[in-house]
């Protein structure tokens, strides 16, 4: 499936490695719901690194949407609430 | 509060959702194919002058940073001078005012470095957009040749949404450059009114008088000094013979001219010295 990280553009991602990063996922999820500084950024760093061990970049004429979409490598917890709860990062 | 599925899952949610909002907008999907790719091209346009202005904010940004430096360099230079003067307070004045500029610089360049990074991201962001985009145009000729509107309408859909979400992808990077660019103007901007304005010295104890103002009037004075000692060198030894020439007695015309004569064009000289 493909995963875009956001500033980096789309991965294709094998369907095996779906679980381990759906775990990832929830770990990240909790320090954002939480508003927990300390975890977000290793948790949010951890999810990239799988990411990248597992993908390989998709082609850029590739006009399939990305199944999943993770925040940019430098994102702060407040900007990933703020995409969550209102979209307002998105320009347009 | 929303069920648990995943940071990733929830800003995909929030991608689509925006590229339904604009698909909404379009009816018969094989009639608005060209207007979409007009849009495209349009908003590819935009993506290319927003990568421009955040290249020519970098570049400011880095002339800023390299004035900055110098100013520091310049710091550096007058606790030298300073400490030469036998003036160790103004050299510690100096030397702090330095240390308290390059840690702010110091901060500075590494976000500038970070910025670098970034406007080589978004390079590619927008080359890969134009990638998409070019695809874009072959696949709608394929859709309005080869399938009714009802089959076209899932194709356009994907490729409309694929295209959607790159365009949101790097107007999102464009913005946060933007706005890097500007707070690091803005720092920079600081570090400089803060160097001209001497309102670091306000953090130390030292002289209130600006460091260069102290070191050019130390320099001057020095400079009106020297004068006064060359002047006073010069009129005592053309002294006794202008007291001879001028003396009343009158005794030699001739002995009395050349003295006067001679001592005029040597206060012409020490006045063309002055501005050394």
């Amino acid at each position: 499936m493909i995963v875009r990280i956001l500033g980096e553009g789309q991965l294709e991602i094998p369907d095996s490695a779906v679980d381990e990063l759906n775990e990832l996922d929830r770990a990240l999820e909790q320090a954002v719901e939480g508003n927990n500084e300390a975890a977000f950024g290793p948790a949010l760093a951890a999810l990239l690194a799988k990411l990248r061990e597992v993908g390989s970049p998709a082609r850029a004429d590739d006009l399939r949407p990305s199944e999943l979409i993770i925040p940019q490598p430098d994102a702060t917890i407040a900007e990933v609430r703020k995409m969550l709860t209102d979209g307002g990062l998105i320009p347009g | 509060m929303v069920a648990p599925m995943g940071v990733m899952k929830r800003v995909t949610m929030v991608f689509r959702a925006k590229a339904n909002k604009a698909l909404d907008r379009l009816e018969d999907p094989r009639e608005t194919l060209d207007y979409s790719y007009q849009t495209q091209l349009e908003l590819l346009q935009k993506v290319r002058r927003g990568v421009a202005d955040v290249a020519t904010s970098r570049k400011r940004l880095e002339l800023q940073v390299n004035q900055l430096n110098q100013q520091a360099t310049k710091l550096d230079r007058q606790a030298r001078d300073s400490l030469a003067a036998g003036r160790e307070d103004l050299a510690r004045e100096a030397l702090t005012r330095k240390a308290q500029v390059q840690t702010q610089l110091d901060g500075l360049q590494t976000q500038y470095v970070s910025l670098q990074g970034e406007e080589e991201k978004l390079t590619q962001a927008s080359q890969r957009l134009q990638a998409k985009v070019d695809a874009f145009r072959t696949r709608k000729e394929t859709i309005k040749a080869t399938y009714t509107a009802a089959e076209a309408q899932t194709r356009i859909n994907e490729a409309f949404t694929g295209i959607s979400e790159e365009m949101s992808d790097v107007g999102m990077a464009i913005q946060r450059a933007e706005d890097k660019t500007a707070q690091m103007q803005a720092r920079a901007s600081a570090i400089g009114e803060l160097m001209d304005s001497g309102a670091l010295e306000d953090m130390v104890s030292g002289p209130r008088d600006d460091i260069q103002d102290e070191l050019d009037r130390m320099r001057a004075g020095g400079g009106v000094d020297r004068e006064l000692e060359q002047m006073k060198r010069e009129i005592a030894q053309s002294a006794p013979r202008q007291i001879e020439g001028t003396s009343p007695n009158g005794a030699s015309a001739e002995a009395s001219a050349e003295p006067v004569i001679e001592a005029e064009p040597e206060i012409e000289q020490a006045d063309a010295r002055e501005p050394e």
